[in-house]
């Protein structure tokens, strides 16, 4: 009797985790398709589907594959592997804090591009391929320093520490960062600042190209260990006593997540929230199995970030308001509005 | 309080708290205070002989270039140094014990951010304003920002924890943040905010100062009534209200105290971090739980730290100076971690 419950709330939670993927990819799928359209020069639908079978004129062309498809492309990847790797922190430190952002991954590896670009200014658009693997080492020297502190013989990792770590490592680290960008002169500076505050534009298919092996390769492995992060929120005593290697998977996992978001900071700018948000929301949709959680969170970063991008295009003529900041002022009321309902 | 019911709270602070080393820090703290403001003031792109500081003090001679640049700049940097570490420390050491969030700061709760929002609307819609509307601008933001955190408190059910305050305040922080940069990027006032959002006293001018004074006085005055309440508010809301203490108006007052403090230094020296989070700790640490020592403690202690990263800045990099805020992150962050490491006392 006792089974049948329980496979029978399994397997209402599997339907329900289901529709909402569905419906979030949907929703996706449908932004997608509006988001062509938005621009400064406004391309119709029917203009959108002669362009995409390959009957548009140059112009369109121009706008439709060189400048809009790639942005849009990269905006939901980005979205999707920062909410993954937010998703993936909270698993692994219990800590519903835990986000690229704020556990200074975003700061090590926004250093580690700056750096470069004090010392070689030109070479700033021109090393597509170069900038992931730079922002990776920045992410994952901040995130082993991180790891390294809070981490502590005896007593393990604890939540509460490896925040604090993450704070303090971050405000050091913007410490570095404020210090090198007043060097730079002010076109560099203009465009740094930018590119701090969360910017895409600019982008072109060499980024999407460089960016997405990356996820072909980590978002199959992270969605392949949900069971394991399902056991790790357990608690150390009762994964250990499941037969979980909790001292293997949890490097492993954080690891996973570092690469995601240093690859994601890489290409995107050091946009923050996304991580944090859409893991709270994809909770509140499907529950805390990470079989479910996982998927649903890529889902809603990657919807979250396409409307960001699609408002950034729609808003402004000139110049350009970088999309973290619409993502923060989308998401921001909205999380404090589940803060202030939650239980 | 010796026929208290709650005896044993009482007794917690008593035997942890140690006024000898409070008084002994008081002193000595002040004395180093004094000696650093004359240093700071000595420090600059040139500097100046400590004798030619004390001459322009007492017997000031406006036709000497270095006394007149004693007088205008030197001078009042170093208060602002004073007055924004002893404001930053003190608003930090009142929202930790009023929170009894170890995380609580005028940082992290938002509240900076909040200040610096209002200073980024003012740079770009009333660039004409000047010291005191920007003051008053930068009051207003932290009050928001505090409104908001609050609000969100008050609306949830069952109470606010520490860790959704610190949720609640991220994301105001996060939110005012990006309308900022939002601002700074559309309005191309990016290098100028950035170097003012890094923080830094270099700019100071009497005006501002005469304007800031008393309100950050009255504020760090209100600290101090303060203290015991909070003190008391510190052991839990239904202790502290079983012992008759009104817990809505001492919350009221601190929130009050804390968003003159945060905006009074944010329109002085910028968004500043980590003073808060850190001095408060230090403080306690050192003296114990009760308030009354504390704060006191912390105000003095806020001060050493911004005024000496003050002079280090200009040590570091004589010409432009090494960025206020970044010098007290660089200088803060490894004895915070260390701190955390200990996992010292009221942190965790």
């Amino acid at each position: 009797m006792k089974k049948l419950l329980f496979s029978q709330a399994e397997s209402r939670r599997r339907t329900r985790g289901f529709t909402v993927m569905l419906g979030l990819a949907i929703l996706i799928l449908i932004m997608f398709l509006i988001s062509m359209n938005l621009g400064q020069i406004r391309l119709t639908p029917s203009e959108i589907v002669q362009t995409l079978i390959g009957q548009g004129t140059p112009k369109q062309n121009l706008i439709l594959f060189e400048f809009r498809l790639p942005q849009i492309i990269i905006s939901v990847l980005v979205g999707a592997g920062l909410a993954l790797s937010g998703c993936l922190l909270q698993g692994v430190t219990g800590n519903p804090l835990a986000e690229p952002g704020i556990l200074g991954i975003n700061a090590g590896a926004g250093l580690a591009v700056i750096i470069f670009v004090y010392f070689y200014p030109a070479e700033l658009l021109g090393s597509v391929y170069l900038m992931p693997l730079l922002a990776l080492a920045g992410a994952a020297a901040s995130a082993a320093l991180i790891y390294y502190l809070a981490y502590k013989k005896g007593e393990g990792l604890s939540a509460i520490r490896l925040v604090l770590s993450g704070i303090g490592i971050a405000a050091g680290i913007n410490a570095f960062t404020i210090v090198i960008t007043l060097k730079l002169d002010p076109q560099n500076h203009q465009l740094i600042y930018t590119w701090l505050a969360g910017s895409i534009r600019g982008t072109d298919w060499n980024y999407v190209l460089s960016f997405i092996p990356w996820l072909l390769v980590l978002i199959p492995y992270c969605l392949y260990k949900a069971k394991v992060l399902n056991v790790l929120t357990l608690g150390d005593p009762a994964a250990m006593g499941l037969g979980t290697a909790v001292n293997k998977e949890r490097p492993r996992l954080m690891a996973a997540a570092v690469v995601l978001a240093g690859v994601c900071v890489a290409v995107g700018g050091a946009i923050s929230f996304v991580g944090l948000i859409c893991p709270h929301l994809a909770r509140r949709l499907v529950g805390p199995k990470h079989e479910y959680l996982l998927p649903a969170s890529m889902l809603c970063g990657g919807l979250l970030m396409l409307v960001a991008d699609a408002i950034t295009r729609v808003l402004v003529n000139s110049a350009s308001i970088p999309i973290g900041v619409v993502v923060a002022v989308i998401g921001a009321p909205y999380f404090l509005y589940l803060l202030a309902k939650a239980k | 309080m010796s026929a208290s019911p709650r005896e044993p709270e009482f007794n917690k602070i008593r035997e942890s708290s140690r006024p000898l080393t409070a008084v002994v820090i008081m002193i000595a703290g002040l004395i180093l205070l004094g000696i650093l403001t004359g240093i700071s003031i000595a420090t600059g792109s040139s500097s100046i002989s400590l004798s030619t500081v004390w001459q322009a003090v007492i017997h000031f001679n406006p036709d000497l270039q270095q006394h007149q640049v004693i007088r205008e700049l030197r001078i009042p940097r170093a208060l602002a140094g004073v007055l924004v570490g002893a404001c930053l420390a003190v608003a930090g050491a009142l929202m930790q014990g009023l929170t009894r969030n170890p995380l609580a700061d005028s940082g992290l709760l938002g509240l900076n951010a909040g200040a610096g929002f209002a200073i980024a609307i003012c740079f770009a819609f009333v660039p004409s304003v000047g010291s005191t509307g920007l003051m008053l601008f930068s009051f207003a933001g932290a009050a928001i920002a505090v409104g908001i955190v609050y609000g969100i408190g008050s609306l949830t059910r069952g109470g606010i924890t520490p860790i959704r305050l610190t949720l609640a305040g991220a994301a105001v922080s996060a939110l005012f943040v990006a309308l900022s940069t939002g601002i700074a990027v559309y309005f191309n006032l990016g290098l100028e905010l950035s170097f003012w959002y890094s923080g830094g006293l270099g700019g100071t001018k009497w005006t501002q100062l005469d304007m800031v004074f008393p309100w950050a006085v009255l504020a760090l005055a209100g600290a101090l009534l303060l203290s015991r309440p909070v003190t008391l508010l510190n052991l839990g809301e239904e202790v502290a209200s079983g012992l008759g203490l009104r817990t809505g108006w001492v919350k009221a007052a601190c929130l009050l105290v804390v968003m003159v403090l945060a905006g009074a230094s944010v329109s002085v020296a910028g968004m500043i971090a980590f003073v808060g989070l850190i001095v408060p700790h230090l403080a306690r640490s050192l003296v114990g739980v009760d308030y009354r020592l504390i704060i006191p403690c912390s105000a003095v202690m806020g001060s050493l730290l911004v005024v000496s990263a003050d002079i280090a800045g200009q040590w570091l990099d004589p010409n432009y100076g090494i960025p206020l805020g970044a010098v007290i992150a660089l200088l803060g962050v490894p004895f915070f971690i260390f701190f955390i490491r200990r996992s010292g006392r009221g942190l965790i």
